[in-house]
């Protein structure tokens, strides 16, 4: 199930729109791919992000996985639990494994994402 | 050919089944025009009793260390091996094995190295290690780009007072990365405390510090550990696995990092390798460590086993983002520390350290009785020291080995403003009689 | 007796006895220092290092019974594609274990060193023979090492015709081990990749695309990882070299060209070489291995110091080479390591060495030829000395080639090589070499055909392999998420 009240990205991250706050994380798609996960990198609270850059890294036993942020802006919350529990993200990839809060620059990005209709095509075709 | 079993019939037979009518067949994907066309310019095949007869020869051109007497240091030591370590690492089991990839047929070299990374951490005072790395200089090299990575500086301040060998590496590669590695000079008493201190500054990602250091000296870093720290610069203290059966371990210093060369412990010196090079850090930085790491876990039915652990670092997952391209160990050199440790035990490594501590003092006393030489550096040593000889030092050396008697280094060739001085060390392994027998010598030379 | 049971072997602190020893020095024959006169009190250990303490005895079980969980070439066969994991000679062993070989300090008087120099200087000139090169360095102490240092080698020598801001990329195609990118990056280049064709070769229209004047160099495995021979290397090594670039010739599957062709005569500049695979020394558990560079002409005076040189009379260590990139280790190398190398390279000769390629080529190609009844083959090509087959039909059963591989464990058989490389789904890299016999592979081929019906008929017996060892399938990801580095004392 590809929850409908979210956007996508290509590199497999979610986006949860609320207000200026952009809560982001991996797909269920994404955490299969990478099979058990065993760490997350988190960013720092404050630091910067710009849209399609790396800032967060998931790492699983055979593969790791740079997280790209889905649109620009200060990071200002970050999910702390997932450094005791990262098999969170292969448990509950859509809500209990969110990864970090991004305050954004400029909200209309997130217009550029997928709905989920379109990702749901995307990995079809992948 | 008796390493190769295939038979002429069976070669044939093989063929048949691979549907090829020759062996050079096989070959039809090499252009024409690089076969070799010639016979290579090699020695012609010898018999395994011609190659053993012909290889002993050849040893016996050596002067090796059960024939001479060894007061050569710097970075490689004579130390008695126990005859456990060489049996033990003679267990095919364990020498033909490979890295273990397949965790469940392999847990021999994994439960070893697991007992080999909580030797280091306890002999170290730190965290967390891994499974050893090519040798003591590169093992200061990985434990300086952990700190260029964990701090995103790209300097480096280190002593004049490091194992030139392992400066050259280190500068070798700061050169090739284009990284910045500042040398800190030898103040008057060939210590480098004070001239470190004067270097460090916030763009400084480590400082490093030998202990006890090239010359023998043991010095305390901890005023420069607070230094560092303050600028957030990491200190990493290099320091020598035996010595560490006596003094305070560099986790206590406030190290961040503790890295060397681990030959000491039950490797030969072999003229330079294979050794092993050891890395210990604080638990934060483990996931910054290169290298192989081992982690003990459970299997589907609830019990202990051992597997290779934290790979995403590496460079086979992560390839040009690992933290390092090392992807073997010195897994048979860390056997050897491992089973040397084992026999040895808390008191055995500490009778060894006190032997070469006693023994070298004695020696050095001994060598300031004879005319034309005296005191070298100052400070407190553990097993090697320098002393100020009049005459060639490089001559002495050379003319020393005409009497069975290897060392001590001539100064000069790393540090022309010490070209006077010799660095002699003494393990456990001299005899009073050997000493006296150098001090006899040298008598005769000087 | 074994009260802890078959599977777990206890750690050898577990085994301490306060009190006990494993050791025995003569007394002192020098007065005894007082350690707290001579250095300074307060740097003093104040407790003991907590070490094992055990007896002689509990030591030698202890290992041995480590030793009994393992599985070397000694044991049984071992078919890791690309590791050449072939029979280790013992009689390089014996000698590696000479008095005269292992008692010598690296700064000696060279007088005293001469056979040991001899063993290098004459070994690096077998190696610049058998790969067609100018020099050797013994220096780099492994494969990984070799690599860096090669390119290293090439960043000097751009830097040195003043080009290193422009020569910033090195080429590495899709199916290249993880170490070619890894140092390269580490070395300061960037990475730029090159897909392979369909024949499993490096697509040559489109490396044609990616060469520019930036490509410092192109590295290149050959046979590639695939283990199939870059068909189109005359042409490959023309476009690096019009471009201004060097070509790195990984030496990883140089176990199939010996006595048959030659990297330099490819138009590779640098070679590095694995002694512990192609030439016999043991992989150690993991290392020590040992890893020589070789270099064609323009590249001499940038490799490592000290270089070992022959008069006629005496050999002696040169560091008289201003341009040289320094040092990459300390002293000469791991010399044991090539010391092994060197008997085994007099013991084969070139006919022998020849021999070696011939035969690891052929059993390669007899696996081969069996096995592609019962799995898929991403390349229809005949293969060098290994080849890489696919558990994508098994995975329609759901059996993943990991399963597979574990089952392997139980028959006593060694994993191939698994999911490498990658372009391949599912990958098993098999190499045979040429020290094993039709037999020990027909029986492989016995294995590997059961396993196959299995995956088919009763795929748990996979997923639930193995079965016939001292420990299950151990749980990496446990292992990673809540790291157990070292054993935490008693209690803990």
């Amino acid at each position: 199930m590809i929850p409908s009240d979210l956007r996508y990205t290509k590199e497999h991250e979610w986006v949860r729109v609320s207000g200026k706050r952009a809560i982001v994380g991996i797909t269920d798609h994404a955490q299969k791919e990478l099979g058990d996960v065993v760490f997350v990198d988190l960013p720092d609270i404050g630091q910067e992000v710009v849209k399609g850059n790396d800032f967060a890294v998931v790492e699983s036993v055979k593969a790791v996985s740079d997280i790209y942020a889905p649109v620009s802006g200060t990071v200002v919350e970050v999910n702390e639990t997932l450094q005791d529990n990262p098999e969170l993200i292969n448990e509950d990839p859509y809500n209990d494994a969110w990864i970090a809060v991004i305050e954004m620059l400029d909200p209309s990005e997130v217009d550029q994402l997928m709905t989920a209709e379109e990702y749901e095509a995307f990995i079809d075709g992948e | 050919m008796h390493y190769i079993p295939n038979t002429e019939q069976e070669r044939q037979e093989m063929l048949k089944a691979i549907g090829a009518g020759s062996i050079d067949e096989l070959f039809s994907d090499i252009p024409e025009e690089i076969r070799l066309q010639k016979e290579l310019d090699l020695p012609t095949p010898r018999s395994e009793p011609v190659v053993f007869k012909e290889l002993k020869a050849l040893a016996k051109k050596n002067l090796n260390a059960s024939e001479a007497a060894v007061f050569l240091g710097a970075g490689t030591y004579d130390h008695y091996i126990p005859s456990v370590v060489r049996h033990i690492l003679g267990r095919s089991e364990f020498y033909t094995a490979y890295t273990p990839y397949q965790a469940e047929i392999s847990q021999g070299t994994l439960q070893a190295i697991y007992e080999y990374q909580t030797m280091i951490c306890n002999l170290t005072g730190l965290d967390v290690t891994n499974a050893s790395l090519y040798d003591g200089a590169t093992a200061l090299v990985e434990a300086a780009l952990m700190a260029v990575g964990i701090t995103r500086r790209e300097k480096v301040v280190v002593p004049a007072s490091l194992n030139p060998e392992y400066r050259r590496v280190l500068e070798t590669y700061w050169d090739l990365l284009d990284l910045e590695c500042v040398l800190a000079d030898l103040a008057e008493e060939g210590s480098c405390i004070s001239t470190l201190r004067d270097l460090v500054d916030d763009k400084t990602a480590a400082v490093v510090v030998q202990y006890p250091n090239f010359f023998g000296q043991i010095e305390d870093p901890r005023e420069l550990v607070q230094k560092a720290h303050a600028q957030g610069a990491l200190f990493i203290v290099v320091a020598n696995p035996i010595a560490l059966g006596l003094l305070k371990p560099p986790g206590e210093l406030g190290a961040d990092i503790a890295c060397g060369e681990g030959q000491a412990l039950g490797n030969p010196m072999a003229f330079g390798g294979p050794h092993l090079g050891y890395l210990a850090a604080k638990e934060k930085y483990v996931r910054r460590m290169p290298g192989r790491i081992v982690g003990a876990t459970v299997d589907s039915e609830g019990h202990q086993g051992y597997v290779l652990t934290l790979q995403a670092r590496e460079q086979h997952i992560r390839r040009q983002k690992a933290t390092s391209n090392i992807c073997s160990n010195q897994a048979l050199n860390a056997l050897a520390a491992t089973v040397y440790l084992s026999v040895m035990g808390p008191e055995g490594l500490r009778q060894v350290a006190e032997s070469s501590l006693a023994k070298a003092h004695y020696l050095y006393r001994q060598l300031l009785t004879v005319e034309g030489i005296s005191p070298g550096l100052p400070g407190p040593f553990f097993h090697e020291f320098t002393v100020r000889v009049q005459g060639d030092p490089e001559e002495i050396f050379q003319r020393l080995a005409e009497y069975g008697l290897i060392g001590g280094l001539p100064l000069g060739r790393f540090y022309p403003q010490l070209s006077d001085l010799m660095l002699f060390c003494v393990t456990e392994q001299r005899t009073k009689e050997e000493m006296d027998y150098l001090v006899q010598v040298l008598g005769g030379l000087l | 007796m074994r009260i802890d049971g078959p599977r777990e072997v206890k750690l050898i602190f577990e085994e301490s006895v306060p009190g006990r020893t494993g050791f025995s020095l003569p007394p002192l024959d020098v007065p005894a220092v007082e350690v707290a006169e001579v250095l300074p009190e307060d740097l003093l250990r104040t407790r003991k290092p907590e070490l094992p303490e055990v007896s002689e005895v509990d030591v030698v079980r202890h290992f041995t019974r480590l030793s009994e969980r393992n599985h070397g070439v000694d044991s049984g066969f071992y078919p890791l594609g690309s590791c050449t994991m072939k029979y280790n000679p013992k009689i390089n062993e014996d000698i590696a274990a000479l008095d005269g070989f292992t008692g010598l300090h690296p700064y000696q008087p060279e007088g005293t060193v001469q056979g040991a120099l001899r063993v290098i200087y004459e070994l690096q000139n077998y190696l610049s023979e058998l790969m067609g090169m100018d020099a050797f360095t013994l220096q780099p102490a492994a494969g990984a090492h070799g690599e860096l240092t090669g390119l290293m080698l090439i960043k000097a020598y751009h830097r040195d015709r003043g080009q290193s801001d422009q020569k910033q990329e090195i080429i590495v195609p899709d199916s290249a081990h993880g170490t070619n990118p890894a140092s390269a990056a580490m070395c300061g280049f960037k990475v730029v990749e090159v897909p392979s064709d369909e024949r499993g070769n490096v697509d040559v229209a489109a490396l044609k695309t990616v060469v520019s004047e930036r490509t410092a160099g192109l590295m290149l495995t050959n046979p590639n990882t695939l283990g199939l021979f870059e068909e189109n290397i005359l042409e490959i090594a023309d476009i690096i070299h019009a471009a201004g670039g060097l070509l790195y010739y990984d030496g990883a599957n140089a176990n199939a060209i010996l006595g048959i062709t030659r990297p330099g005569d490819m138009g590779f500049d640098v070679v590095h070489l694995n002694l512990h695979k192609t030439f016999a020394a043991p992989h150690g558990g993991g290392g020590p291995g040992s890893g020589p560079v070789g270099v064609k002409a323009d590249l001499i005076p940038y490799l490592p110091v000290p270089r070992v040189q022959y008069d006629g009379e005496v050999y002696h260590l040169d560091y008289d080479h201003p341009k040289s990139i320094g040092k990459v280790k300390g002293y000469c190398g791991n010399f044991l390591v090539a010391l092994k190398a060197y008997a085994y390279i007099r013991q084969m000769g070139s006919s022998g060495l020849r021999a070696v390629a011939e035969n690891a080529v052929l059993n390669a190609n007899y696996l081969l030829a069996k096995l592609q009844d019962y799995f898929d083959l991403p390349y229809r090509r005949r293969c060098m000395h290994e080849f890489v087959i696919s558990g994508s039909r098994q995975k329609a059963h759901g059996v993943k080639t990991l399963d597979m591989a574990k089952r392997l464990l139980d028959f006593g058989v060694h994993a191939p090589t698994i999911y490498f490389p990658l372009i391949v789904e599912e990958a098993l890299m098999i190499e045979p070499t040429e020290t094993e016999s039709k037999e020990t592979m027909d029986q492989f081929i016995t294995i590997m055909a059961q396993i196959a019906r299995e995956a088919q008929e009763n795929p748990e017996v996979l997923k639930q392999a193995p079965r016939n060892l001292p420990v299950r399938r151990l749980d990496e990801a446990a292992a990673a998420r809540h790291p157990n580095l070292k054993w935490q004392g008693r209690g803990a």
